[in-house]
């Protein structure tokens, strides 16, 4: 599918999506209550998007956004997802029913940015000591890879 | 007297009184590096597998945070220790996809004959390792004599063994040794003559094949969605070869076969590392007679500063597809900088695979996924 017949797609099942095409692939822009809506459009029939190859998350000082890369092993096009998300109580539904790789990688966006996964089934640090962020109520506050993260023993400034 | 079947069938269901909870690792001969596994057993069955991160952890991406772009790629030869050439090549395309730095190519040709190297050294490291995994002890020597060639023609060209950091944005450090191309292709005479002697070993043996076929069984649908990639998803047969999909360096200048197998047990995942390294010597024949001359680095900006906006450069390393995602701000550091690494989404299928089984065959599971550590953690 080419990025115009991608757009008109994707524009008829979710009309609020906006999208961006500067970038090397196609972005597409949402709301993070419309997530599931558009997980499910991008998996089935005929945009086939299976192969979910990067989950991360970007701390904007205002807002955080949480990105997504898709792929297809059948059509070969890649996409960009995006949606922001609130920074002072993160939360985003999970996508581990659809993609199960998501599930790891879910919890290390957890873990770094705080970020709620909603309806995740074993939301827990993975790399981190248990101990260290404690961010199950979202407030704790020990995110390293939010841009104020402060460490003044551990973290070596150049 | 009971037989095995009959065993586990009276404990499948006693519940969590019946179940043993055993630690494997974090120093555990088989782990390779320090990863912690919590395997729930019920007799020899396993029925969960946790896996505990973070041992290794150096938070390389918040490091890079704060690096120049000339200085981080020598920090990602630290992620997957035995592709650090690969590694470093994935850094440096996207700092010269962001750049628009165009790169000789003379450069080009030299980075895929030795991200090829660098792939067989790897798999040859893993057929001696999993094999020792699984008890055979020879092999390991002989995967290591040939092994031991690739990394002297790298300690001669880059000056290291293993963290190479020899790939920079533009080409290479400096040029290559002038022994380079003799001693390559004394290296491929011997590795054609001897590859056939650990397949023999190896390939043929009837303890092998009777503890790794059907053993840790990945349809291609599962592969796909736990986001493996490399000779795991290869070995399911999908086709996710980064070389083919979206060439880079001189890849799109060379004739070679994605390799791939149906099966998905183990022994198709030993397969497909063995027919692969056959595929990196022919890719290396095609490129080591015919390397440009010219220069062996583009001209580029003493300070490398990034246009704002994103970049995503994929590569194939010996374990999969590595990632690098770079958001720019215009400055001279990367404002958030993601490693997409292989070991990850290869280590998040193990429970899946897994479950269900022996605890003895966890070895030949574990063993054919290839998970390095420091690449898992960053």
């Amino acid at each position: 599918m080419t990025n115009e017949e991608i757009k008109a797609y994707i524009s008829s099942h979710i009309p609020e999506a906006s999208f961006d095409e500067t970038g090397e692939w196609l972005t597409i822009i949402i709301e993070p209550n419309s997530l599931k809506d558009i997980a499910a459009v991008l998996r089935g029939q005929p945009m086939q998007m299976d192969y979910l190859f990067n989950l991360t998350c970007v701390d904007w000082k205002t807002h955080l956004t949480m990105v997504y890369h898709f792929s297809s092993t059948t059509h070969r096009h890649n996409i960009v997802l995006k949606a922001n998300v609130d920074r002072t109580a993160p939360s985003i539904e999970t996508l581990c029913t659809i993609w199960r790789t998501a599930e790891m990688l879910e919890r290390e966006v957890f873990e770094m940015f705080g970020m709620q996964f909603l309806n995740h089934p074993d939301l827990r640090n993975l790399i981190l000591e248990d101990e260290t962020t404690a961010g199950a109520d979202g407030k704790s506050g020990y995110w390293p890879l939010r841009k104020d993260f402060e460490d003044p023993i551990n973290m070596i400034k150049l | 007297m009971y037989n095995q079947t009959e065993i586990i069938k009276d404990t499948t269901d006693l519940g969590p009184e019946g179940e043993l909870v055993v630690n494997m690792g974090p120093q555990h001969p088989a782990t390779h590096g320090v990863l912690h596994l919590v395997v729930t057993l019920n007799g020899e069955t396993i029925k969960k597998i946790e896996p505990h991160l973070g041992y290794i952890h150096r938070s390389i991406e918040k490091m890079c945070e704060s690096l120049t772009y000339r200085q981080f790629i020598y920090v990602t030869s630290r992620m997957d220790y035995l592709s650090s050439h690969i590694n470093n090549t994935a850094c440096a395309l996207i700092v010269e996809k962001g750049m628009q730095i165009e790169v000789p190519e003379r450069a080009q040709f030299i980075r895929t004959i030795l991200n090829e190297l660098t792939r067989i050294a790897s798999h040859e490291l893993w057929i001696g390792a999993m094999a020792m995994d699984l008890g055979a002890f020879t092999p390991f020597f002989y995967a290591f004599r040939e092994r031991e060639m690739i990394t002297d023609i790298m300690e001669e060209t880059c000056g290291a063994r293993l963290t190479m950091n020899y790939i920079v944005p533009g080409g290479l450090m400096y040029d290559i040794h002038p022994e380079f191309q003799t001693k390559v292709k004394a290296f491929i005479k011997q590795f054609k003559e001897k590859v056939t002697e650990y397949e023999d070993l190896v390939t043929g043996n009837v303890i092998f094949q009777s503890r790794t076929k059907g053993v840790g069984v990945l349809t291609a649908e599962d592969a796909i969605s736990y986001g493996c990639s490399g000779p795991v998803a290869r070995a399911s047969g999908v086709r996710c070869d980064i070389r083919k999909i979206a060439p880079y360096d001189a890849y799109d200048k060379v004739e070679f076969d994605e390799v791939i197998e149906t099966a998905g047990d183990s022994f198709a995942r030993y397969m497909v590392r063995v027919k692969e390294m056959n595929q990196s010597i022919r890719i290396i024949e095609q490129l080591i007679d015919i390397i440009p001359e010219g220069d062996f680095v583009g001209k580029t900006k003493n300070v490398l500063k990034l246009a704002k906006g994103e970049f995503y450069q994929r590569v194939e390393t010996a374990r999969g597809e590595l990632g690098v995602y770079i958001v720019s701000e215009g400055g001279t550091t990367p404002y958030r900088i993601k490693f997409r690494s292989p070991g990850f989404s290869n280590l998040s299928v193990l429970n899946h695979i897994a479950k269900g089984s022996k605890i003895g065959d966890l070895m030949a599971t574990m063993g054919t996924l290839d998970l390095v550590i420091p690449d898992i953690d960053r």
